[in-house]
Order: C-alpha cells, then sequence, then structure tokens
C-alpha cells in the first residue's frame, strides 16, 4: 500500500480539522475515563447540544455574508417566554393567560417563529437598507427585544414570577423520544435538530439562495455586478436565522419545562464561537454545515465531557476560550497569503 | 453599407471630468467586430476610465455610447453585462471560496425545480454547461475546483470563460498579460484570436509594444484625456507609437532649479525582491540636494522598490548604503531612524488619516518629539510646530483643528509632506507626489521639492507624468518590468528617450 504523501496529509487534516479536534477530545475524555464512552452520554451531549445547533445554523448563515447576529439570544428568550405562556396546564395555579383555553401545540409554535422572523426582518432591514452595521444593528435590537420579552413577562397576573406548569405535551417535545426507553432511545429534539440541519444543508448547497448567500459573503462587489439581489438575501437570511431562534426558543422552554425572560442570555456568543471553530469564517463565504455541527458539539462535549472527569467548571472556561482562539488562528493560517 | 453597422460599438465625444481634472476630453473610439481594438497612452492617459465608461463604473458627463447602432445608456455592471459587454479586470475579482462554475454562472444558475423563492440548483447541467464552455475555449480548468486554488492566469480564462457565456459581443482585458508567463501570453493569444473568429471585438489595453503590433488590428492612441488617432496597425512601428504617445509640446510649467546635487547620500546595490516578479538587480545612487526621477510605465515596479527600501517589502538579495555605511531596513521604523521619509502613492489608503486633524496628521508620524512631563504631550511644543510647519508648506486650512479630509488633495500632500519633514530627514521618496492634484498646487509641491534639495535634502520622486519628470528630475531612472532600464540626466532626457527605456524590456 502507497503511503499518502505529505503535501495530501496536510490537507486532509486542513479540511478536516474541526473533526480531527473532536475526535481527539472524546478520546482523551475517556482515556481519563473510559466510561465516557456510553450511549448515555452521548444522547446526553446531544440532547443539550440540539437547541444549540439550531441557532448555531441560524447563526452561521448570516456569518457566511459577513454579518452577525447578538439578538439571536434574546430572540430565543423571547421565544421560550411566549411559547411557556400560551402552553400551561389548565389546572396550573399561577396561569400567565388565565382564561387561555387549551389551543393546539402547533399555534404557539407557529407564533414563536412568526415573531423569530419578523425580528429577523427588521435586524435584515437595518442592515440591509439602513447600511449599519450588523455587529451595532443586532446590538441595539438586542437590547430591544430583550425590553420587549421584560414587559411581557411582567404583564398582570405573572408579574415577572418563571412560568411553570407546561403542558405534557410540549415538554415532551423537548424530553419525548422515539423508541424503547433507555440509551438507545432517539429524543424528539434531536430529530428536530437533525432535520433542521438537513434542511439549512439542503438551503446553503443545493439553492440559488445559498449559492447567492456564499458569493456575497466571499465578494460583495462581485455578487452585486453579477445581478444578485444583495439586499433581498440579507433580509432572507437574517429572517431566516430569526425563524431558526423562534424554534430554538419554543424547544428550550419545552427541554427545562419552564421560561423566564433571561432565557437565551448570551447563546448568540455561544452559536457564534460555535460557528467559529466549526470554520465559519467572519470575513465571510466560508463556513458548512457539518462545520457548525462539529463547532457546537466540540462546546458540548467539554461542558458535559469535562464536569464528567470533574474538571473545575473554570478550567473548562479557560480550554473553550482557547479553542475559539486557536481554531481561529488555524484557520486564518490556512487561508494567510504573505505578500 | 450604412455607418452604423460598420462598428459594433462607437462611444462619441465622451467628456468626464472629477474634481480638479478633465479625464476624458472628447473621446470617440470606434470598434468593429472580429477585430482587437488596442488602447494606448501613458499612465493617466484616460484609457481605464473611459473603459471604466463603458463598462457602467462611471458616467460621462457628456457624449454618447453606441452599440450595434443603437444609443445605449449603461448605469452599472449589471446592465453592461446583459448588453454584452464584459470586462477582463484585475481588480474585479472573483469569488475566491467558490467554485469555478459558480463564479461563471454567478446570479443566474440553472435551476431543477423552482417552488417561487427556493430554486434548486441544477449543478449537474451548471457542470455541464461549464465543461462544454470550457472545453470549447479549450480552456484546461475544472469546473469545480476552487477559484483560490487557480493561478491568475486560469483565472483570467475563466473569466473570459465568464464574459462569452454572457454572449459578450465586446471583451475589454485590461493589462491582461501583466501577470503571465510568455507560454501563458501564447495560449492567451490564442483565445483571443478564437475569439475574433466568432465575431467578438476585443478592446485590449497594454503598454507592451511589440505585443499590441502583434495581436491588434486598429491601434487608438490616447493622451492627456483627449484622443490623438486611430490606426490600423499594419501602418504602425514601434517607435510611430512611442512618439504618438508622448509626443505633446512641453510648456514651462516648472520653477526654475537652483538645486546643486553634492556628495553621495544613499547608494543601492542589485537590490532584489524575494518575489521574482518583482524588481530585481537595481543599482542607483543618489546624492545630497539632487532630485532623482523614477519613470516606468504600469508594472514596472516603482513603488515596489521604494517601499522596499522604506522596509515596507522583503528583500532577497543586495546592499543599501547611506553616507556609505551599510544599512539593514527591515521595517519602517528602521527606515525613520536611518532619515529616510516616504510619501506613499496612495495619500487616501495610506497616507492621510481622513479623520483626524490636520495636527495629528502632522505630528503623528513624531509623536515621541512632543512627550513633555510625566509623559504627557507638550500641547504648546506640538502646536508651534504644526503651525509652522503649514506656514513654511503654505498649506491652506482654516485651522490646524480642521479634519484633513475637508482639505483639498494638494493641501493634505502639503500636510503629510510636512509630516515627514518633521521626522527631519535625509531622503526623501516621494510617490507620485502630484497625482489627482490641480495644476496650481502642483507647482506649489515643485518649489518645496527643489527648495528642499537646495537645503541638502535627498530625493527620489517616482512620477507616471513626463513632463514632471523631465521638468524636476536631476536626473531620470528609468525602469521597466522592474529592472533598471537606463539613468538620463536631465540634459539628455527626452519623452521618447524615456518612453523607449520603460518598453525595453517587455
Amino acid at each position: 500500500m502507497k503511503l499518502p504523501d505529505k503535501a495530501a496529509l496536510r490537507k486532509f487534516v486542513n479540511d478536516n480539522a474541526i473533526f480531527i479536534v473532536l475526535i481527539i477530545l472524546v478520546l482523551a475524555i475517556a482515556f481519563q475515563n473510559p466510561a465516557f464512552l456510553s450511549m448515555n452520554n452521548l444522547r446526553n451531549i446531544m440532547i443539550m447540544s440540539s437547541t444549540r445547533i439550531i441557532i448555531a445554523l441560524g447563526v452561521g448563515g448570516i456569518l457566511i455574508t459577513q454579518g452577525t447576529d447578538l439578538s439571536a439570544g434574546r430572540m430565543v428568550g423571547l421565544a421560550a417566554v411566549i411559547s411557556a405562556s400560551m402552553l400551561q396546564t389548565l389546572d396550573y395555579s399561577r396561569r400567565f393567560f388565565p382564561n387561555l383555553p387549551e389551543i393546539p401545540l402547533i399555534v404557539p409554535i407557529l407564533i414563536c417563529i412568526l415573531t423569530g422572523i419578523i425580528l429577523g426582518f427588521a435586524n435584515g432591514l437595518i442592515v440591509a437598507k439602513l447600511n449599519v452595521p450588523p455587529f451595532i444593528a443586532t446590538l441595539g435590537t438586542m437590547v430591544i427585544i430583550y425590553g420587549m420579552n421584560s414587559i411581557y413577562f411582567a404583564m398582570e397576573p405573572n408579574n415577572s414570577q418563571p412560568i411553570g406548569g407546561l403542558r405534557a405535551d410540549f415538554t415532551k417535545l423537548g424530553t419525548g423520544y422515539i423508541g424503547p426507553s433507555g440509551p438507545y432511545s432517539i429524543p424528539y429534539i434531536v430529530i428536530i435538530a437533525l432535520i433542521v440541519a438537513v434542511l439549512v444543508w439542503v438551503l446553503l448547497n443545493k439553492t440559488t439562495i445559498g449559492k447567492s448567500l456564499y458569493a456575497i459573503g466571499g465578494n460583495p462587489q462581485a455578487a452585486r455586478v453579477s445581478g444578485i439581489n444583495v439586499s433581498r438575501m440579507l433580509i432572507f437570511v437574517y429572517s431566516f436565522a430569526g425563524a431558526m431562534y423562534g424554534l430554538a426558543g419554543v424547544l428550550e422552554a419545552g427541554r427545562t419545562g419552564g421560561a423566564t425572560n433571561n432565557y437565551g442570555n448570551m447563546y448568540e456568543l455561544d452559536a457564534i464561537a460555535a460557528c467559529v471553530v466549526g470554520g465559519v469564517s467572519t470575513s465571510g463565504g466560508i463556513g458548512t454545515v457539518p462545520g457548525m455541527l462539529a463547532g457546537v458539539l466540540i462546546f458540548g462535549v467539554i461542558n458535559y465531557g469535562l464536569t464528567f472527569i470533574g474538571v473545575n467548571p473554570y478550567w473548562q472556561q479557560i480550554v473553550k476560550g482557547l479553542i475559539i482562539v486557536f481554531a481561529v488562528a488555524f484557520d486564518i493560517a490556512k487561508y494567510y497569503v504573505k505578500k | 453599407m450604412g455607418d452604423e453597422n460598420r462598428y459594433v460599438l462607437e462611444m462619441r465625444n465622451i467628456s468626464k471630468s472629477f474634481p480638479g481634472v478633465k479625464a476624458l476630453d472628447d473621446v470617440t473610439l470606434q470598434v468593429r467586430p472580429g477585430t482587437v481594438h488596442a488602447l494606448m497612452g501613458e499612465n493617466g492617459a484616460g484609457k481605464s476610465t473611459l473603459m471604466k465608461v463603458l463598462f457602467g463604473l462611471y458616467f460621462q458627463d457628456s457624449g454618447e455610447v453606441i452599440l450595434n447602432g443603437e444609443p445605449v445608456k449603461v448605469e452599472n455592471p449589471r446592465q453592461a453585462l446583459s448588453q454584452g459587454i464584459s470586462m477582463i479586470h484585475q481588480e474585479l475579482h472573483p469569488v475566491p471560496h467558490r467554485s469555478v462554475m459558480e463564479n461563471i454562472w454567478l446570479g443566474r444558475y440553472p435551476i431543477t425545480l423552482n417552488l417561487g423563492p427556493i430554486q434548486l440548483v441544477n449543478h449537474k447541467k451548471m457542470f455541464a454547461d461549464t465543461k462544454a464552455l470550457l472545453d470549447d475555449l479549450q480552456m484546461d480548468i475544472h469546473p469545480e475546483t476552487r477559484v483560490r486554488e487557480l493561478s491568475v492566469s486560469k483565472i483570467q480564462s475563466m473569466e473570459i470563460a465568464k464574459a462569452v457565456s454572457y454572449n459578450a459581443k465586446i471583451i475589454i482585458m485590461d493589462e491582461p498579460t501583466s501577470s503571465l508567463t510568455e507560454r501563458e501570453v501564447v495560449h492567451l493569444f490564442k483565445i483571443i484570436n478564437d475569439l475574433k473568429a466568432r465575431g467578438v471585438a476585443i478592446i485590449y489595453i497594454s503598454h507592451k509594444i511589440e505585443e499590441i503590433l502583434q495581436i491588434a488590428d486598429e491601434v487608438t492612441i490616447m493622451r492627456d484625456g483627449k484622443r490623438v488617432g486611430t490606426w490600423a496597425s499594419a501602418e504602425l512601428t514601434n517607435d510611430l507609437i512611442i512618439s504618438r504617445m508622448v509626443g505633446r509640446e512641453l510648456t514651462n510649467r516648472f520653477p526654475e532649479k537652483t538645486n546643486t546635487p553634492s556628495d553621495v547620500m544613499m547608494r543601492v546595490e542589485g537590490l532584489t525582491s524575494t518575489n521574482p516578479k518583482s524588481f530585481k538587480n537595481v543599482s542607483f545612487e543618489l546624492r545630497r540636494g539632487e532630485i532623482l526621477g523614477i519613470g516606468g510605465l504600469v508594472g514596472a515596479q516603482r513603488t515596489e522598490l521604494v517601499e522596499a527600501i522604506f522596509g515596507l517589502r522583503a528583500v532577497a538579495s543586495g546592499k543599501i548604503f547611506i553616507k556609505d555605511r551599510p544599512v539593514h531596513i527591515n521595517s519602517p521604523i528602521d527606515a525613520k531612524q536611518q532619515g529616510i521619509a516616504l510619501l506613499t502613492e496612495e495619500r487616501r489608503v495610506s497616507g492621510i488619516f481622513p479623520v483626524l486633524s490636520v495636527r495629528e496628521n502632522t505630528v503623528v508620524a513624531n509623536l515621541r518629539r512632543y512627550r513633555g512631563r510625566a509623559g504627557l504631550i507638550d500641547e504648546k511644543r506640538m502646536r508651534s510646530d504644526v503651525e509652522n510647519s503649514c506656514q513654511q508648506l503654505r498649506v491652506k486650512t482654516p485651522t490646524i483643528k480642521t479634519l484633513i479630509a475637508n482639505l483639498s488633495g494638494g493641501n493634505q500632500q502639503k500636510v503629510l509632506l510636512a509630516r515627514w519633514l518633521l521626522t527631519e530627514p535625509d531622503i526623501l521618496i516621494l510617490d507620485e507626489p502630484t497625482r489627482g492634484i490641480d495644476v496650481g498646487a502642483k507647482y506649489e509641491i515643485y518649489t518645496l521639492m527643489l527648495d528642499l534639495a537646495k537645503r541638502g535634502k535627498a530625493i527620489i520622486m517616482i512620477s507616471s507624468e513626463m513632463p514632471e519628470l523631465l521638468g524636476v528630475s536631476d536626473r531620470i531612472l528609468v525602469m521597466s518590468m522592474g529592472q533598471v532600464s537606463g539613468v538620463l540626466p536631465q540634459q539628455e532626457a527626452t519623452q521618447e528617450k524615456i518612453m523607449r527605456l520603460a518598453t525595453q524590456y517587455m
């Protein structure tokens, strides 16, 4: 058998660095405690990562267009609160809407997704039509959305109390599963995240929209000259991301069985970190769905795995920070050409 | 046959002004289908501006563009493309991280399933179409290669293929061979001949006279924003082209020379860039009190040379001596310490800080000088220095706190000059010091330069304007394709000699 030559090996490592890091990380943790490699742990990491995957897929599309979205976490929080407020059991003592009858599960879900789309649309308009830099535009909407959420959350009779008493069909969305109970069951939330990932993959790779987003991120001027409607595409990608955050918010409330106005706080930073670790370039034009998934899973493995082997949580923070910095440095070195 | 049908493109009496400059003055260009029409002229003659008008990047102040006998308005590149005008331009980059086929069909991908807003791209068709297109043009490029992995020559071929896929009737090529090897040029010419056979007209901008005589059918020569004339290339020779490109009357718009060069200030020996396409084996001397002009065409690597002397670019070999001492300059900080100052070519990119005031812009290269007690800035000394320099250089500004962006180009340039004079340099390198500056301000800059030379500074001036080179320099060093092709004393220098040296190694 012929050994692969050095250049081919380097290319392989370069192209798959993120997955190699993920595997090494898992092996390193397993080396400390072989019990880590169990179906149950894998399942837990997947459940924890599901909503984060959906958020990262939303932000990832925006990052590809040279944008960013700081309002993601607050949109997740708003969706969590709205869905929880509408899906409490009829006999719960502190209902958000005391007189609301039992409504079909799908209605609040659609309302939350629609809310996300509307807010994302606003982000897109501000970025594409008012030409406000995405960082600033979404910093503004981030604050606004938190304000809106807090006002809603403070309404009588709820008075800023954590929303609980969620309906079983709702919490089942976040905690239910297919198959026999036990480590081999497949949670709904994981299935939803994977379906969304496949849809986003198709969108980015197989549709004109996806191609246009990559083109805009790679060279906005060339995209414009080629007749791509850049502002429409930007508005689309922010709106689409909004839909993702809406869905993620619903699932987050269902998974945890409650919601407060602080839900989703800083999730955007986790999502952006996962994307860049997964090889999405913040200077635009580069990024894949598998990379984003691997990015989220790396953080999932760090969170869960390091706790599993008893590493001090503050050390986990340091490890996460180092991974962010070096992943991006590595990526930049890959594309950097010296003059 | 009517006049309208003879030309695929007519640009009639096009004029275009920018603040302070008339870039195009009543220029007419007529291009026949299936021919290569060369556009020639010195740097700044207006060729690129004319082409930018055609491609919709600029809009003319007056004159009309007639395509296939119909007057058209080209307001943006998109419209130009849809009307069959394509431009292969080094500044119009493709999308680097995407594949060749996606770049070619950018914004008009073939569709397999159309669900309104969601349209699935037909990759198979896109691949097949791209392959057919590239095969047809005999281009050896794989449709799925990422563009960032392609050579310059391949990217250019891809852009030509893209133009063909747009059914272009006119393809503008701006200096297409400037970064190609000889073999790649041969290949490009093959493609061009193939395009001609398909009835495509090529507008070909180049400085390389040999190349033009080889490939062009007709040649239009421009000078100072005006058309000199159009000739069949068979009627032209190297010398004829040169004399028509430079054949202007030299009027006396330069101050009298009062400086006298004395002993050698700097000696450069065999300076060679690490980049094989850049300058090589450059040697020259620069004397105290001398203005050494550096002439050459686009791609002569003049800016790269002075940037290397200033420590901004890497040098593979060669030596620099200042006052007979060998010096090693690896960064602008070293250069400053050795008494070298550089006014860069791109005033707006690497010169001024537009959001800062005249005062900050003046002192920025020299802040250490104003460190007063407790490490704080000595405002008083700073102000008096800035005011002195502004007065000395006759900077016209309301106050020294005015933002530099609000000053005219000439005054900005004077502030930059003031900045570097405050570092008390022995050697002053000026890269295109009068670009984009109106005539009156130019005269003032010349006066300042001569005055500085008279006070013992050694000055290097890169200029693409022949009259300026001839009017201000004591000696003129001419570069061609990264090499020194000759040094002319002012008394012996003529426009023709400079142009001949500038094209020597092309």
